[in-house]
């Protein structure tokens, strides 16, 4: 659809602003003239339907025509006041975008610096601070929640943050980078690669065996040696994962995406695509600082 | 009187009054199940046609265009004969207005659970059924206005001028509206883009409750209130002054439903503005309706059909006080996207619509059957089941709607929100309980009408309805 952009429209919409409170107020004018007659009493209009169907011709009752009256005023004087009659703007030059950025601007300017004093201080002492730590809390469970869920035990897919597990490293600072820039982990699909479902079948049981499950030893066997050509430059040749690029140590029973036989095989197959998001620019530096901090004070209570 | 031009239609207008229960129960069955997954989510039953996604659209499209339709097809039909003192133009446009009818609401209830929409919404239905429902809605246009045209009275009776304007107008949006491109049968995407698409849609979306669900039912208003109490309509000035003003005020309303949002400013401001604006227009028609029974007042007190009638109008008077109310920046800044929202649409389709319906029906099915009402005694019953279950609806949705836009702005002294969401949605739950029960009591008051009509039915006696000549007076 094309955008109304020339001058025309402003004027168009104007006019027909105007036209329709002229209108209003004439439909008013021209039914606000009789009285009721001596006696109170409103009289039939003259016309029937349907055997029995009339109107009185009372008139306008008086409160209801100031309510209206008074509604097209206070109409009026909004459209003086704010943006309505086309490109005007209003005398008070208001707009919803000024509105928002001075709210936020009021906000950043009173609750900025109870985030940014914290700013300096190191994340494992931060940890400890019952005031930081309140504040933590309530940054996680409105921002990281839905994911990681309100226990912050994570989901399928989405990681617990209390076990101690991580993938991309437990440090305080690296717990902080992943905030603020997000990750973006990639296992490709092996299925083609691994010769169809049989291959993927052989490093499953293989990734089990490193798990330390019961498993049947000559498929495993077939399956280390797709392991070593295909898995080893991520997962590492014990299988204990890296946390340069994310990958998961396969030999500890903590499973992102489930860990039984078909949730394993699936993974294989058809790869996985986790991402958590940047938040840098969404929150800033200063909450992220806390968040950090929360986090692995959470990391720390199971230690 | 073997004459056909000599006695009013009342086959189709029997057609739509039974199908108006039917489809009602249909409509609001598929409403309380979907507000008991609101409270109890394993009611879906995890099966992917009775989720709430695919429901919901089923729901509305049902209680609005299939019950709500299907009265104003009725009363309209009923109303215009008598009104213009002759028979309905065009009988077997009239008929195919039925069968028509009837073939969208069960494409649209086949479509809809098997996720075929368009996605907008009350707009949802495919291209191929917005087709049939264009061609219906030309025909229904066709008999009314040949019945119009017709007349053998000079002065075009006010419940005319609402029904007409709300035919005239619903063809305007509908057709605009669900202009698309499709891309295979069940599948198009619409004409327009981004915030235009948007801003057409609750063009469409604000005068499908204007003038489908208010213009259409203040005809009925008209009609049947002054019918049943048998008094004359309070003034024939304040009938101009409304309709004129409802009509044009309610085309701008739309905006207050993208408050706060990519649509520029200047058309958020005009649909606040209008929307306050309406309040007047609307209250007339309130007024009209009240003052019109001062004088039989006595009568609420013993005949149900009234009470019915004038319980609707208040809540006409309310929910559009409450709609303007809405429509104001800072109160939107709290009400949107909350309860409120449903409540206030309830009170106006549950209490408003819903109940004029009802009474409308109530005085129709003798009248369409020769007989009296099987028993007069449920409808009094009706009466008061469903009167307490729409209390109970808009009661819990207000306090859960304003609780949510509470909880979701209040912040902490170190400005972070003191809720999370799962919080604000855990809060509501006793609420989404009353909900239901609500909306229970309401269903099963349509079940003891639905029992007490076929029971009248059942005593049913020929009907020949012969057109009087017209009142002198004229």
């Amino acid at each position: 659809m094309a955008d109304f952009n020339s001058e025309f429209w402003s004027w168009f919409i104007s006019a027909i602003v105007v036209g329709g409170f002229v209108w209003m107020l004439y439909l008013l004018q021209i039914n606000n003239k009789s009285q009721l007659p001596e006696g109170g009493k409103a009289k039939p209009t003259g016309h029937i339907w349907d055997e029995n169907l009339e109107e009185l011709n009372t008139p306008l009752p008086r409160w209801w025509l100031y309510m209206f009256y008074i509604t097209i005023v206070f109409g009026a004087v909004y459209l003086v006041l704010y943006p309505g009659m086309g490109s005007f703007q209003g005398v008070l030059g208001w707009s919803q975008v000024s509105e928002y950025e001075t709210e936020v601007a009021k906000a950043e300017a009173e609750f900025g610096p109870l985030y940014d004093k914290f700013l300096n201080e190191d994340l494992a002492v931060l940890a400890t601070s019952s005031d930081a730590m309140r504040t933590g809390e309530r940054l996680y469970v409105n921002y990281c929640s839905v994911c990681h869920g309100s226990d912050a035990r994570g989901a399928k897919g989405f990681p617990n943050l209390r076990d101690n597990d991580w993938l991309y490293g437990g440090e305080p600072e690296t717990i902080k980078t992943s905030i603020l820039y997000g990750r973006t982990g990639a296992m490709p699909a092996w299925e083609d690669a691994l010769g169809g479902d049989e291959g993927v079948s052989q490093v499953a049981e293989y990734v089990q065996q490193l798990a330390g499950r019961d498993i049947n030893t000559e498929v495993a066997a077939a399956g280390k040696a797709k392991f070593d050509m295909f898995c080893v430059a991520c997962h590492m040749p014990e299988g204990t994962g890296n946390q340069a690029v994310g990958a998961p140590n396969l030999t500890d029973n903590t499973w992102l995406y489930g860990g039984s036989a078909m949730a394993i095989k699936q993974s294989i197959a058809k790869g996985r695509a986790g991402r958590m998001p940047a938040h840098a620019e969404f929150l800033g530096e200063a909450k992220v600082h806390i968040l950090a901090a929360y986090i692995y004070s959470l990391s720390n209570e199971s230690k | 009187m073997n004459d056909e031009t000599m006695t009013y239609n009342y086959t189709v207008v029997r057609q739509f009054a039974v199908m108006t229960v039917i489809w009602g129960i249909v409509g609001m069955t598929v409403g309380v199940l979907i507000a008991s997954q609101m409270a109890w989510p394993a009611m879906n039953f995890d099966t992917p046609w009775l989720t709430f996604g695919r429901l919901r659209p089923l729901h509305t499209n049902a209680v609005i265009f299939a019950f709500g339709g299907s009265a104003l097809f009725a009363t309209s039909y009923y109303a215009v004969q008598r009104t213009c003192h002759v028979r309905l133009f065009a009988p077997k446009l009239a008929a195919f207005t039925f069968w028509g009818w009837t073939t969208i609401i069960l494409l649209a209830a086949i479509t809809l659970p098997l996720g075929i929409t368009s996605s907008k919404e009350y707009a949802e239905l495919e291209w191929p059924i917005d087709i049939l429902i264009a061609v219906v809605w030309v025909s229904y246009a066709i008999v009314f206005f040949g019945t119009v045209a017709t007349r053998k009275v000079k002065h075009i009776y006010v419940a005319n001028w609402f029904f007409g304007a709300f035919i005239i107008t619903v063809a305007i949006l509908h057709i605009v509206n669900s202009a698309a491109v499709p891309v295979s049968l069940f599948k198009s995407y619409s004409a327009y883009a981004g915030v235009q698409d948007a801003m057409i849609q609750w063009w469409y979306g604000h005068n499908a409750v204007g003038f489908f669900l208010t213009a259409g039912f203040l005809g009925i208003m008209y009609y049947f209130l002054p019918k049943q109490a048998e008094r004359p309509v309070y003034s024939y000035r304040l009938s101009v002054v409304h309709f004129w003003a409802l009509s044009f005020t309610y085309i701008w309303a739309g905006p207050h439903h993208l408050h706060y949002t990519a649509l520029p400013d200047w058309t958020q401001s005009l649909g606040m503005v209008f929307s306050l604006i309406l309040l007047a227009p609307s209250w007339g028609g309130m007024i009209n309706g009240m003052m019109t029974l001062s004088g039989a007042w006595d009568k609420l007190r013993t005949d149900p059909i009234l009470k019915f009638m004038i319980v609707s109008i208040s809540f006409y008077g309310m929910s559009t006080f409450e709609g303007p109310m809405m429509a104001i920046k800072t109160v939107n800044a709290l009400s949107h996207y909350t309860d409120w929202t449903v409540g206030h649409v309830h009170s106006g389709a549950l209490g408003w619509v819903a109940f004029i319906s009802i009474g409308a029906i109530y005085f129709l099915i003798p009248r369409l059957f020769g007989t009296e009402m099987h028993s007069k005694k449920l409808i009094e019953m009706h009466f008061w089941i469903a009167t307490i279950g729409v209390v109970l609806y808009i009661t819990s949705m207000w306090i859960s709607g304003i609780m949510q836009g509470l909880m979701w702005r209040a912040v902490n002294t170190d400005g972070t929100l003191t809720y999370s969401f799962v919080e604000s949605v855990q809060s509501m739950h006793p609420f989404y309980v009353v909900r239901f029960l609500g909306g229970a009591m309401f269903l099963s008051g349509m079940l003891i009408m639905a029992y007490n009509v076929f029971k009248t039915i059942a005593k049913r006696q020929p009907v020949v309805a012969t057109i009087p000549a017209p009142a002198a007076a004229h």
